[in-house]
């Protein structure tokens, strides 16, 4: 097999086109099915890296289960990369990975050490997760046990560079729970991941951020992440990658489109490489290819009518820190992590162990669970209670306060309800043109939209 | 104390609103004297990975003056006997919202019956229990034989049907 570039490379040579890269979150367990998606994504007019997901049998270790639901022809939620043969990998692979047409493959494994091998085994050099990030939200391994599979497997990956070829690893840390961490927290779990993987090895990292509550706190997120980055990775390729949002979705189309529409759009003005998109269907079943496909070219689409930054193409080296409360916050978190250990790995053990870093609505036995986030009258996410994280509630003076069941619900629910009732208001206007006041949907709150 | 617009089809204590959500009524208060506080274990079934329906849980049964113990996601069916072992909750409440809620909950509840120790102890399971999306009318009788006290699947009664149960629950100094 031919040396090929890395998914880095690839990334920052359509950052210098002045390019959005994007990518959907595809996975299918019949291999022809898959190269079909795969070809299907490299072929959409649009700049696109491709993506093989696991099944959640393969993510959790239980191959036995994935063994058997393949040889009863039973489905499964993804490609079971472990248990079909190399062999089968490589057909499906053949003639299509190329120096244009990075692969990455995602799964979600606390314990990824047999995926890590199956990648090496099939030469795929593109993955992403993390010990925290693919640990604390999904299951009950203990946090010590991720950190050392974690460690192994990203060695192993690294040694790919031996072979000529560059390993490219992406944190999930900015994507914690998907919905209702505040912000600072996501940047600094991302970062921290990060450093994690470049103390194992790496060399070609993303960081990833996944999509809030708030367009204005999302860009000073995803500038405090690249500030941070900046300071502390060091001379390696490292770019940032922008999640579509991943909590409760709209349930109109119109306003799952315009909450994607935002992403991309936000993905561009703050001079994010690459988009992971998400699809109208995604809470309700795996899309199609077809509706993958859509939802890439849509991206695409909303990209390219979003001006870009100025320097966007060259960003200025060593820019000055932002001044933001994102920023102070994830800083002051990721400094306190670090002041724990050398090692970033024991760091992050430690960090938990002590509630320097605790996820709110995490109920992994090795979280503490003593912070919690609500959304303000600005639509803004922010800490209700910090625990023992070394950032205060809120602004200056503020107490802690409790978060309600139905504050809770309301919370969980808050971007598909402002997006639903957008689209309902943009509905009612083109109908009833006449009338100056539409009615408002029912059960609508105050009008959430920030700026 | 049977719940507005009952129906008993076969057992006393089984509570019904159509097919909706079922519910045995926990026992009476006989008054409204003070008493202890009662503690309930919120946890869901070995393979459901979702937990923003077990911390709402656990924010609606503290708000109703309850302690919570919250086992979190995919909790085997060993651990979940050997909690109730060792924490002695008044109630256990399994949430699943991941389509296997059905097939695991008559699973556990097998293996619960199996525990003579805990024979007493109420056992109730909600959320969106099968593949179908749907409500299955033999579902909630099924899991009621099987031993649940009650049944709330998803929909918009179940929450409120949810908190008259739990008012109703006495600790259990009074089971």
């Amino acid at each position: 097999m031919n040396t090929v570039a890395g998914l880095g490379e690839f990334v920052a040579r359509a950052r210098d086109r002045g390019e959005l890269v994007v990518q959907p979150r595809m996975g299918f367990a019949d291999p022809e099915r898959m190269r079909e998606g795969l070809l299907a994504t490299r072929d959409v007019d649009a700049t696109t890296i491709g993506t093989i997901t696991l099944d959640s049998y393969t993510r959790v270790g239980d191959l036995r289960a994935a063994e058997d639901a393949l040889a009863a022809g039973e489905g499964l939620n993804g490609y079971p990369i472990v248990t079909h043969s190399p062999q089968t990998t490589d057909q499906l692979l053949s003639g299509l990975l190329s120096e244009d047409f990075p692969v990455q493959v995602r799964h979600g494994s606390a314990r990824p050490l047999d995926i890590f091998a199956a990648l090496a085994r099939s030469r795929l050099t593109a993955t992403e997760g993390g010990p925290v990030s693919y640990c604390l939200p999904y299951g009950r391994v203990p946090l010590r046990e991720s950190v050392q599979n974690w460690s192994r497997s990203c060695e192993l990956f690294a040694r790919l560079g031996d072979l000529g070829l560059r390993p490219h690893l992406e944190t999930f840390g900015g994507c914690m729970l998907g919905q209702l961490c505040p912000p600072g927290e996501l940047v600094a779990l991302s970062v921290l991941e990060a450093l994690f993987f470049r103390a194992h090895g790496l060399r070609s990292i993303s960081l990833s951020y996944a999509q809030q509550t708030h367009p204005g706190q999302d860009a000073e997120a995803l500038e405090a992440l690249r500030s941070l980055a900046g300071e502390l990775l060091g001379p390696i390729d490292w770019h940032v990658v922008l999640y579509a949002y991943m909590g409760v979705f709209p349930l109109t189309e119109s306003g799952a489109g315009a909450l994607m529409d935002d992403a991309a759009a936000l993905a561009v003005r703050t001079g994010t490489e690459r988009l992971i998109v998400k699809t109208v269907v995604e809470s309700l079943r795996i899309p199609t290819i077809a509706e993958n496909v859509r939802s890439l070219r849509a991206a695409a689409v909303a990209a390219r009518r979003t001006p870009r930054p100025i320097g966007a193409r060259r960003p200025d080296p060593a820019p000055p820190s932002p001044q933001t409360e994102v920023y102070y916050e994830a800083r002051a978190i990721v400094d306190a992590v670090l002041d724990l250990d050398e090692d970033p790995g024991n760091a992050l053990l430690k960090a938990f162990d002590r509630g320097i870093l605790d996820i709110p609505y995490c109920l992994h036995p090795d979280n503490r669970g003593r912070t919690s986030s609500y959304i303000d009258d600005s639509g803004r996410l922010r800490w209700a209670e910090t625990g023992d994280l070394p950032v205060r509630p809120c602004a200056a003076g503020q107490k802690n306060k409790t978060v309600t069941s139905s504050e809770f619900q309301e919370a969980l629910t808050y971007v598909s309800r402002k997006y639903d009732a957008q689209a309902y208001d943009t509905q009612c206007s083109a109908v009833c043109d006449t009338e100056q006041h539409p009615l408002p949907p029912p059960g609508r709150r105050t009008d959430p939209r920030g700026t | 104390m049977n719940l507005p617009g009952a129906v008993s089809p076969t057992d006393p204590d089984l509570v019904s609103t159509g097919h909706r959500a079922v519910a045995v009524s926990p026992g009476a208060e006989p008054d409204g004297s003070r008493r202890p506080r009662r503690k309930v274990l919120v946890t869901t079934v070995s393979s459901d990975a979702h937990t923003w329906n077990l911390v709402f849980l656990q924010k609606v049964i503290e708000e109703l003056g309850c302690d919570v113990v919250n086992l979190g996601p995919c909790v085997p069916d060993d651990l979940l006997v050997s909690a109730c072992l060792e924490h002695r909750p008044d109630l256990v409440v399994v949430s699943s919202v991941n389509g296997h809620g059905h097939q695991d909950g008559l699973r556990l509840i097998r293996r619960v019956s199996e525990r003579s120790e805990l024979s007493h102890l109420p056992f109730v399971i909600g959320g969106k229990l099968g593949m179908d999306g749907g409500e299955d009318e033999d579902r909630p009788a099924q899991l009621l034989r099987a031993g649940f006290r009650g049944v709330f699947e998803d929909n918009p009664a179940s929450l409120s049907l949810f908190r008259s149960f739990l008012a109703q629950l006495p600790s259990g100094s009074e089971l």
